[in-house]
């Protein structure tokens, strides 16, 4: 990763506050191309309203959140829909259609958003099924399937349409260690085959080790810290050290 | 009073956005689709359930009564009639917002609650478009159509009561019930219908599409929409009542 290469996400001086709490306060980074950055910090510090913002789910009360090029936070909402089909969102609890098959669940953004005819879309769902160890699985509901399958079948959901940018909210919540890293395996493998740009809020440091390239440490509303693991192991503040366990 | 004000507006501007919606592309129709055979086969046990039951009950208050005047015949009609005209419509609404509408609040707040709605909105897919439009689509088409089976079912039953107390013949049953019915005390009450299909789907929409409780919020979203969705249906009614008088003069009783 070289600093050379051109921003895909930029946060720029971004506030966010839900009635008299404030969220984020005046929080910028910028993500490169091909980048995966894990965002750090205590429960409530407004990770993953981070990333609703990326995506716009949420708007910023002050800032702009940059896609590329675009302003997310400004555009209409055939414009903000186009700019959605190049991200992915995993989101904490896999968010699964409950009442459609994996298979279903997969089909639907292929059969919304493409021209592939049934048996294109019919491939590509097998496929991406496959990449995450489910191909056994299509026709069973998410209600069937265990946390670790419920998270594998929520992040083919996020990469079928294949992302550029893939924004990944607590990958590891609620799994098993060995579980946990396999999720954190099939993010490398993506990040190896597709050089996709990943944003991954996260508690799992042991993950996040693995998987980040540069780590933003978010602590009450502000960034505190964004660098990489060698520069925040030894930042001058206690919780930033704590958090990317460097101490 | 100011949030009762802002409460109406809020419920305005969603109604106003399901109408704008609805005529813009994408069309769901196949999420429509499902949703009439979801409302629809769903609704039709208990509207047929109740339609027959009550046709049954209010042969057997009227029928001493009308015998003690010499009116025996017009048994038939006055069920025919007042099914038409009032009790099959407005019934069959209050039924379908009792089990449609707290439905269609529980679903979309369990939605919302689940990050599905959102899950949806990242795939680039208008989940208003995807989960609103069409029930609220559905439950125009459905109310009209579980109406009229509701007050067939209601004639059904009170022919039965009516030939267990009289043994009257079914042909003749019918002949009185249709006599003199004009299709104005038919058409226009049935119809009047979509409006309580519209009410009942938008009021269900807007308590399960916005809430922002979490689990909590699916249970709250239910009741709430079948208290207000029987509330409006109740107070339209006396609206869309008059109205048809001003239209249909003979349409009255």
């Amino acid at each position: 990763m070289t600093e050379s290469q051109p921003a895909a996400i930029v946060f720029d001086g971004v506030s966010k506050s839900f009635a008299s709490k404030q969220v984020l306060q005046e929080v910028s980074f910028s993500v490169r191309q091909g980048e995966t950055v894990c965002l750090l910090g205590r429960s409530g510090t407004g990770k993953s309203v981070t990333l609703k913002l990326l995506i716009g789910l949420l708007r910023p009360d002050i800032g702009k959140v940059l896609i590329g090029q675009d302003n997310i936070s400004s555009l209409e909402s055939d414009d903000l829909s186009r700019l959605r089909r190049k991200m992915g969102f995993l989101f904490q609890s896999a968010a699964l259609f409950d009442s459609a098959t994996l298979e279903e669940n997969l089909a639907l953004p292929l059969r919304r958003l493409t021209d592939k005819s049934n048996l294109e879309i019919e491939y590509a769902v097998h496929r991406a099924l496959a990449e995450v160890g489910l191909a056994a699985d299509r026709y069973k509901m998410p209600g069937e399937l265990s946390g670790g399958m419920k998270k594998r079948a929520g992040l083919a959901r996020a990469l079928v349409l294949e992302p550029e940018i893939l924004l990944v909210d607590e990958p590891s919540s609620g799994l098993d260690r060995i579980t946990a890293s396999e999720i954190d395996d099939l993010l490398l493998e993506q990040k190896a085959k597709r050089r996709t740009t990943i944003v991954i809020v996260t508690h799992d440091v042991h993950g996040a080790r693995r998987v980040g390239d540069r780590f933003a440490v978010l602590d009450r509303a502000r960034l505190v810290a964004f660098d990489t693991l060698q520069c925040l192991e030894n930042h001058e503040s206690k919780t930033v050290r704590t958090l990317v366990g460097g101490q | 009073m100011k949030t009762l004000l802002e409460f109406i507006g809020m419920i305005a501007s969603f109604a106003a956005r399901v109408i704008t919606s609805a005529w813009r592309s994408p069309y769901e129709f196949e999420q429509t689709w499902m949703q009439v055979g979801e409302i629809g086969a769903r609704s039709l046990p208990l509207v047929a359930a109740s339609g027959l039951a009550l046709g049954v009950v209010m042969t057997l208050h009227t029928h001493s009564t009308l015998v003690t005047f010499g009116a025996a015949a017009m048994i038939p009609k006055v069920q025919s009639l007042s099914f038409f005209i009032e009790i099959g419509p407005l019934l069959a609404a209050l039924l379908v917002a009792g089990r449609v509408g707290a439905g269609i609040g529980a679903v979309l707040a369990n939605l919302r609650a689940s990050e599905q709605i959102d899950a949806i909105e990242v795939l680039s897919v208008d989940s208003f478009k995807f989960l609103v439009v069409p029930r609220v689509v559905a439950c125009i088409l459905v109310l009209p159509l579980l109406t009229t089976f509701m007050d067939l079912t209601a004639l059904l039953g009170g022919f039965l009561a009516e030939h267990a107390l009289s043994h009257l013949s079914a042909q003749l049953f019918i002949e009185r019930a249709f006599n003199g019915i004009a299709w104005s005390n038919f058409v226009p009450p049935t119809l009047k219908t979509t409006v309580f299909g519209f009410l009942i789907g938008t009021v269900s929409c807007y308590y399960g599409y916005t809430t922002d409780e979490g689990a909590e919020g699916v249970g709250r979203a239910a009741t709430n929409s079948v208290v207000l969705s029987s509330l409006l249906v109740i107070v339209a009614d006396v609206v869309l009542v008059k109205i048809i008088f001003l239209f249909f003069p003979g349409s009255a009783l």
